[in-house]
């Protein structure tokens, strides 16, 4: 087991070392200096060159990479050329606003996804199973910022019963807190359901074929009941998989849901940083969701080890 | 036991991401005003120092509201005091003496004097970072003759220093305040910086030591949305007060209702112009610029592209300023004209175009008239500001492009031949000189000139003036009817 948590640890650090070339190479080869769009159509020659040399964006191109890695390896982020403050703090702060919004998808999805899944698949041959399974191919249809066009549509715009964007900290009014994230909650939940369904749905289906389901049933436990002790447990191993990837992609879907919902989380900083060309935030912003992608696989090996006895010794 | 199992894993799962999220930030909020407003922005300023960040969101929040000038724009135009109780100027206009106003502090608590005056002014030249800033080159010294009395000496006489004096290059700053500029204004307007919530809003509130009128309302918030439709769906839904411009006129049907919502259209210094490489072919040929200008239906590009709200101009000068003619009459659409001027030639055009929704929508209908005279444009839509300043702007690498041109009394970016337009007569220069340095009359006749040689010589094609498009929640008044000046004046706002 420790042998195993050691391994998945070296290949988490060579991947983030990995991640941390790649993102500033890309960020390299953008078109757009940034001196020159931070001045805009104002630019003199002379003040584009003193800025660079203030962003540091005229040294040779290794110099910086060593500097702004080195800056991360003790938590510096380095100073945002467009704000002229730290980006650390900027980052943490809305990274907190983006973790609750993912997580939020998370249960909903996984709130639909479970029950919605698991009656799928013992009723597959049913009409109301086969409901679901077409419902879920719908829904994994529609992208995440369309159901939150479409929910503010109903909910806000018509119905006036939640607000239409807009974020309200916890600290400031919990319950208006709670009402901003509903809808965002639901339009990233829903879809990532839609597609967590399918999998519950097949994995409980294979489950229900193993020969230990069989042997459970023929000692007398009801159906459900035989699922819930033997079968569950088996049928979470590929769902945890997917869960992991789906973490990944509902990351992705919460960037353009926070521009749909105008909430100030990591993917409207992104975008501004890509906008503005302020190359240290958008290499910290990326860093910092590559570093959060490749945990959640990490964590994902890990809990492998923990529902499956089996793997801890494979490897 | 089991079942517990699966819970811990998922948990772990959760708690995974959780952890490496950090704190969650401790931001302050929980307005303590009467009245307030929300108003909706697009842009949201990237900090808050105008001397040396580009970018009319800075500008738009803080001049006039947090930032005073010696004197300001109204809404027609026109030059009136603010700092400066008055001013006199000598016979020969090369001396302004400005009377200060007594008993106006910084919200830091200093005094505002003459020192100030001088530390501003002074501070254009040294520090200031934007090209801008060399229209107050004119300043030969500024001295301070008492507390209250400033004395501007200009190298020659200047019609456009004063109304320089108006936009962001007046603006009054304390000696002590100019630390940290980007993140902490000093002024002596009538609101300070509350809460900046960074990618979400920017509240100003009352500052209660103002010297003049208080503001009738007590705290302002700048709600920044890159999304037009969550912008509609947030006046909808009361989530702000004003739109403070319409992203596309299309959307204004939403807010017909006359009971819940006004509508204010008015004008703005923004010519959307078609610009032409005037320095390499085929539109270095002064006969295919205005071949272009007589094959554009305006009217019809107008209602097509931006559901006829704007204005027809025909040339670089906005109807608020005092030299405005009507010069569509140059240029009337003429297919068949446009035509012989090409002389039976076909030419393929690279439009290289920003991506923003008015440029975008205009390039489709400019495209199908150009190539009913036998001009094939392909559009390439460009990303802004990034790729459109460097392609462009810089390299000027392009044939034709779309932009609105928004800064005010902008005609003198003709006279610099290195812009990206190319353009290079040097009788257009002399008259931009000629009418700085003459009488007021001179400058209006001189000016006037200007604008018809641009248009004759056919330099761009001006394809009409972006409006000022403002939506309010019922009752909500002072909203300025024209966007003339680079501040979103609040002082004069009120709620019923």
């Amino acid at each position: 087991m420790i042998v195993y948590l050691l391994k998945r640890l070296a290949v988490l650090l060579a991947s983030v070392a990995a991640a941390g070339v790649a993102v500033f190479a890309f960020m390299a080869v953008l078109p757009g200096d940034p001196a020159e769009i931070a001045l805009g159509v104002n630019a003199t020659p002379e003040a584009v060159a003193e800025l660079r040399a203030r962003f540091g964006t005229d040294r040779p191109p290794v110099t910086q990479f060593l500097d702004w890695f080195g800056g991360l390896a003790h938590g510096d982020f380095g100073t945002s050329y467009v704000t002229s403050s730290p980006i650390g703090p900027q980052i943490a702060d809305r990274l907190g606003v983006t973790v609750v919004l993912v997580l939020g998808g998370m249960v909903v999805a996984l709130l639909v996804a479970v029950p919605a899944g698991t009656f799928a698949a013992v009723h597959h041959r049913d009409p109301l199973g086969a409901a679901i399974s077409a419902a879920s191919q719908v829904g994994i249809a529609i992208p995440a910022f369309l159901a939150g066009i479409l929910l503010v549509f109903v909910f806000a715009v018509k119905a006036q019963a939640l607000p239409s964007g807009g974020y309200v900290p916890i600290a400031d009014d919990p319950a208006e807190w709670l009402r901003s994230l509903l809808l965002p909650w639901l339009s990233l939940g829903l879809v990532q359901g839609a597609v967590l369904t399918r999998y519950v749905r097949s994995a409980v289906l294979d489950v229900m074929r193993e020969d230990y389901l069989r042997t459970a049933r023929a000692k007398g436990r009801g159906r459900m009941g035989a699922l819930w002790r033997h079968g569950l447990r088996n049928a979470s191993i590929p769902v945890v998989t997917v869960l992991g990837l789906q973490l990944a992609t509902l990351l992705i879907g919460a960037v353009v849901v926070e521009r749909v919902f105008v909430i100030p989380g990591l993917g409207d900083l992104l975008l501004n940083g890509v906008a503005g060309r302020d190359l240290l935030l958008v290499q910290g912003v990326v860093m910092v969701l590559v570093a959060a992608v490749l945990l959640i696989n990490f964590v994902v090996d890990v809990c492998y080890a923990v529902l499956d006895p089996r793997l801890r010794g494979a490897r | 036991m089991r079942r517990i199992g699966i819970w811990i894993a998922l948990g772990g799962l959760l708690l995974g991401t959780a952890a490496c999220g950090g704190g969650s930030g401790g931001r302050s909020g929980g307005t303590a005003a009467k009245e307030s407003l929300s108003v909706g922005f697009v842009a949201e300023p990237a900090n808050l120092d105008f001397t040396s960040t580009e970018g009319a969101a800075i500008p738009q929040a803080l001049l006039v509201n947090v930032y005073e000038g010696l004197v300001k724009l109204d809404q027609d135009g026109k030059i009136q005091p603010l700092l400066a109780e008055k001013w006199d100027v000598s016979p020969d206009r090369r001396t302004y003496t400005f009377t200060l106003r007594k008993n106006v502090t910084f919200t830091s608590g200093a005094p505002f004097t003459a020192d100030d005056v001088v530390f501003s002014l002074g501070r254009v030249r040294t520090d200031w970072k934007l090209k801008i800033k060399t229209q107050l080159d004119v300043i030969d010294k500024v001295d301070k003759k008492d507390d209250t009395t400033a004395v501007v000496t200009l190298k020659r006489p200047s019609n456009g220093f004063l109304y320089a004096l108006a936009t962001r290059l007046g603006a009054m700053f304390s000696r002590t305040g100019v630390a940290d500029l980007a993140n902490k204004p000093v002024g002596t307007g009538p609101y300070q910086l509350g809460v900046w919530k960074r990618g979400d809003s920017i509240r100003l509130d009352a500052n209660p030591k103002y010297w003049g009128t208080k503001p009738a309302v007590s705290a302002v918030t700048l709600k920044y949305f890159k999304d037009a439709t969550a912008m509609n769906n947030a006046l909808l839904t009361g989530g702000i007060d004003v739109i403070s411009s319409v992203q596309a006129p299309e959307s204004l049907q939403q807010f017909a209702d006359p009971n819940r919502f006004t509508t204010v259209e008015g004008t703005t210094n923004g010519e959307v112009v078609l610009s032409m490489n005037n320095g390499r072919p085929p539109f270095d040929d002064k006969k295919a610029r205005q071949a272009v200008r007589y094959a554009i239906d305006h009217k019809a590009l107008l209602d097509t592209a931006w559901a006829g709200r704007g204005k027809l101009i025909g040339s670089m000068v906005p109807p608020t300023d005092p030299w405005y003619e009507d010069r569509t009459g140059d240029y009337p659409y003429d297919p068949a004209k446009a035509k012989e001027l090409l002389g039976g030639k076909t030419y393929t055009v690279k439009m290289r175009i920003p991506n923003l929704p008015y440029a975008v929508a205009s390039a489709q209908v400019v495209k199908s008239q150009l190539a009913q005279v036998g001009i094939t444009a392909d559009i390439e839509p460009l990303e802004f500001p990034a790729r459109w300043l460097d392609v462009v702007f810089k390299q000027g690498d392009y044939d034709m492009s779309i932009i609105n041109h928004v800064e005010p009394r902008d005609m003198g970016i003709f006279a610099d031949k290195s812009y990206y337009f190319r353009y290079d007569n040097p009788e257009f220069g002399k008259l931009l000189a000629s009418a700085d340095e003459g009488s007021e009359q001179q400058q209006s006749d001189d000016l006037k000139q200007a604008a018809k040689l641009l248009s004759d010589d056919a330099a761009a094609d001006w394809l009409f003036l972006f409006p000022n498009l403002i939506v309010a929640r019922k009752g909500v008044t002072g909203l300025p009817q024209n966007a003339i000046a680079e501040s979103f004046d609040f002082t004069g706002l009120a709620k019923q």
